[in-house]
């Protein structure tokens, strides 16, 4: 019989407890890989949305973080919005601003000029414009331009398109709907159980707001992307502006409508009519400059006007530091007490089966057996217990967020298969745990190595 | 086979002062000699043996066993000796209660020549009329088949010298008979020495050599009461 053998049957001896030991080690095991997962989710659902695609929010003097959890996270009350003009300085390319305000039309200063920081955002830049305020049932809805899922990018790497599960990018105009058409994200289009062709509603302020009259027709329903877009409803921003109510009803105290000139609408002039600027605000900008540099410089400039401009990376990196950093060391803290405990509880386990098992190595040692060959086996049976309540722990963790993985992602936008959440940590601390048990196992093993053959022999 | 010199061992009391328990001048047991140590209980039988074993240090003299001079050695050539060149049937069998008969013998191979002959080891345990029963846990067998397999256990490493204390006190008297001569039959076949303590004179009488505890031991001479049959 080899050396595993032996410890393999000592084990089976002890039965119920055995049972006992390896049981607490999975549950000990199982919780950590719980504990680490969980800090995967924080982590990931962070990490995710610091590559939202765009460099720079600009919105209204304030609050910079309030600006980034309510334009990135769709969190906290809505802010404060800032004129349309402001939106239309930072349109890419000398024309942009020019052909934005003759589709649109309206009262504008100095129409004919490029925007002031138009120079920043061409050459691949851009700039996407997004309303707040309504709901659609429990989430917030976003009145943004088609350009949303046309340019910006989410992942990991930042690197991956938005594309529609179902159905298709709304249209400024289009023939069958006009301006009022609809995007919804993944997680939105299940909890309303809505489909492509289905219609939608809005409410003014809050969840339970009163309903607006108009009805969007939803035509695209987005594929998960783990991001905050899976819970919001999009609508055409166009539609957005004829809502009751989201016209401007105060003057622009810095650019009076009076000093402004009139401009006519000089294309669409087949479409229904829009809301003109002067009455437009925007909640805020999604900027993404053509160079990141040119983020520094439009930023301070920015924020010497009646506006402010905010890296999202940056505001989400100091929610992190404030936050989840610490919530990640408390639950590091109990990951390390878990290991504590489930490596005493073997500890406990072996060193009390040692004085039934004194005679038992007595005979060993009787047989041959050296002192060492008996620390080994201890050690052995340790290990075993160790690894195979590692193993099922291990298994028994991840398998309770698969269970969990529907919640967590209605919650979340995060998938959770079996394996996706192992993280650098568990590949760490699993083994480091299961050392940590063997290592509780030197204690009884220590002990067994100096049981005095003679005695327990004639005992 | 086994030469023992001027091999003295006491006891230190808790109280202090030693209390001597062997004191051997001389004794000796030549290769496959059968050979039976009688005495009474508390006589240092069993001390004696652990002695010849090594799982014992003594204070002085010398054990030479098979040519090697084991109280010269450190534990660790102790246990190699042991593991090589004894068997060992203990009074109270001391099978291992979670290995099956089987495995109770194939461990006695496990920590001498590092062979495990699983042959050897059924058919060690078929000599002992357990062919049937291999696979059966010690509390499955009764008193004087775990005993058998206990023999077969000290025969499974083909020692040189095997060493029975009070083999048969625990066994009805049906069994005593059966062990004794499963013993010396055993170590006949393999030309095995046998050193067997015991306080049976009805056991002693049937071997050809019989030593007096008190006669080898000089402790046990100063102590010595009648023994009885």
């Amino acid at each position: 019989m080899n050396l595993f053998a032996i410890a393999f049957r000592n084990i089976v001896q002890r039965g119920f407890a055995s049972i006992l030991t390896t049981t607490s080690m999975a549950l000990g095991v199982a919780l950590v890989v719980m504990v680490l997962s969980i800090g995967w989710l924080v982590t990931e659902s962070f990490d995710r949305n610091s590559n939202v695609g765009y460099n720079l929010i600009v919105g209204s003097k304030g609050g910079a973080l309030q600006l980034a959890l309510n334009t990135v996270f769709y969190l906290s009350k809505p802010i404060e919005t800032i004129p349309y003009d402001e939106y239309l300085e930072l349109i890419p390319g000398k024309e942009g601003r020019k052909n934005e305000i003759e589709r649109i039309g309206g009262r504008v200063e100095d129409p004919e000029r490029a925007g002031i920081f138009s120079a920043y955002t061409a050459d691949g830049g851009f700039a996407i414009p997004i309303c707040m305020g309504d709901y659609y049932g429990p989430f917030r809805v976003v009145g943004t331009t088609s350009e949303f899922f046309d340019k910006l990018r989410h992942g990991r790497a930042g690197d991956q398109e938005y594309k529609f599960a179902s159905g298709r990018n709304f249209e400024d105009c289009s023939k069958e709907n006009g301006f009022f058409e609809a995007v919804l994200g993944s997680q939105a289009a299940k909890t309303m159980n809505k489909k492509v062709g289905d219609i939608l509603q809005t409410t003014h302020g809050d969840p339970d707001g009163t309903g607006h009259g108009e009805e969007f027709k939803i035509v695209g329903i987005l594929e998960p992307t783990g991001t905050p877009n899976d819970r919001a409803a999009f609508i055409n921003i166009e539609g957005f502006y004829l809502l009751e109510n989201h016209a401007r009803v105060a003057p622009d105290l810095f650019r009076p409508d009076e000093k402004k000139v009139q401009v006519d609408r000089k294309s669409g002039l087949d479409q229904p009519a829009r809301l003109p600027l002067e009455k437009r605000d925007v909640s805020a900008v999604l900027v993404k400059t053509s160079q990141g540099i040119y983020a520094i410089n439009m930023t301070w400039s920015i924020n010497k006007r009646n506006t402010q401009a905010v890296s999202p990376i940056e505001e989400i990196g100091k929610l992190l530091q404030v936050f989840v950093t610490p919530f990640r060391n408390v639950l590091l803290i109990l990951t390390v007490l878990v290991c504590v405990v489930s490596a005493v509880s073997i500890l406990v386990s072996i060193y009390n089966s040692m004085n039934e098992r004194k005679r038992d190595i007595a005979v060993m040692r009787a047989l041959g057996a050296r002192r060492d060959v008996i620390l080994y086996i201890v050690l052995i049976e340790s290990l075993m217990i160790a690894f195979g309540g590692g193993i099922l722990g291990w298994l028994l963790g991840h398998t309770v967020g698969v269970v969990g993985s529907g919640y967590i992602e209605e919650n979340t936008g995060l998938q959770v298969g079996m394996f996706n959440t192992i993280s650098i940590q568990e590949l760490v601390v699993i083994p480091g745990l299961i050392v940590l048990a063997v290592l509780a196992g030197i204690i009884p093993a220590i002990a067994a190595y100096r049981t005095d053959v003679s005695r327990n022999l004639a005992s | 086979m086994l030469r023992i010199e001027n091999l003295k061992k006491s006891y230190r009391l808790p109280e202090g002062g030693d209390i001597p328990i062997l004191d051997i001048p001389s004794f000796q047991i030549g290769a496959g000699e059968q050979v039976v140590l009688i005495g009474e209980s508390g006589g240092g039988k069993t001390t004696l043996l652990h002695a010849i074993a090594g799982i014992l240090s003594i204070n002085s003299g010398s054990i030479h066993l098979d040519g090697i001079e084991t109280t010269r050695l450190s534990e660790q050539g102790r246990d190699r000796v042991r593991a090589a060149k004894l068997g060992y049937v203990f009074q109270t069998f001391n099978l291992l209660s979670g290995f099956t008969a089987l495995e109770n013998v194939r461990l006695g191979m496990t920590f001498g020549s590092g062979k495990h002959d699983l042959n050897r080891a059924k058919d060690l345990l078929n000599r002992v009329g357990l062919g049937e029963r291999m696979n059966y846990k010690p509390s499955a067998l009764s008193v004087g088949q775990q005993q058998r397999v206990a023999v077969a256990r000290a025969l499974a490493n083909r020692p040189k010298l095997l060493l029975a204390d009070e083999p048969t006190a625990n066994i009805d008297p049906t069994n005593q008979q059966m062990i004794i001569d499963l013993i010396r039959t055993c170590c006949s076949d393999e030309n095995i020495a046998l050193l067997m303590v015991t306080h049976s004179m009805q056991v002693a009488g049937q071997f050809p050599r019989v030593n007096r505890l008190e006669e080898v031991n000089h402790v046990a001479k100063a102590t010595s009461k009648p023994v009885g049959v």
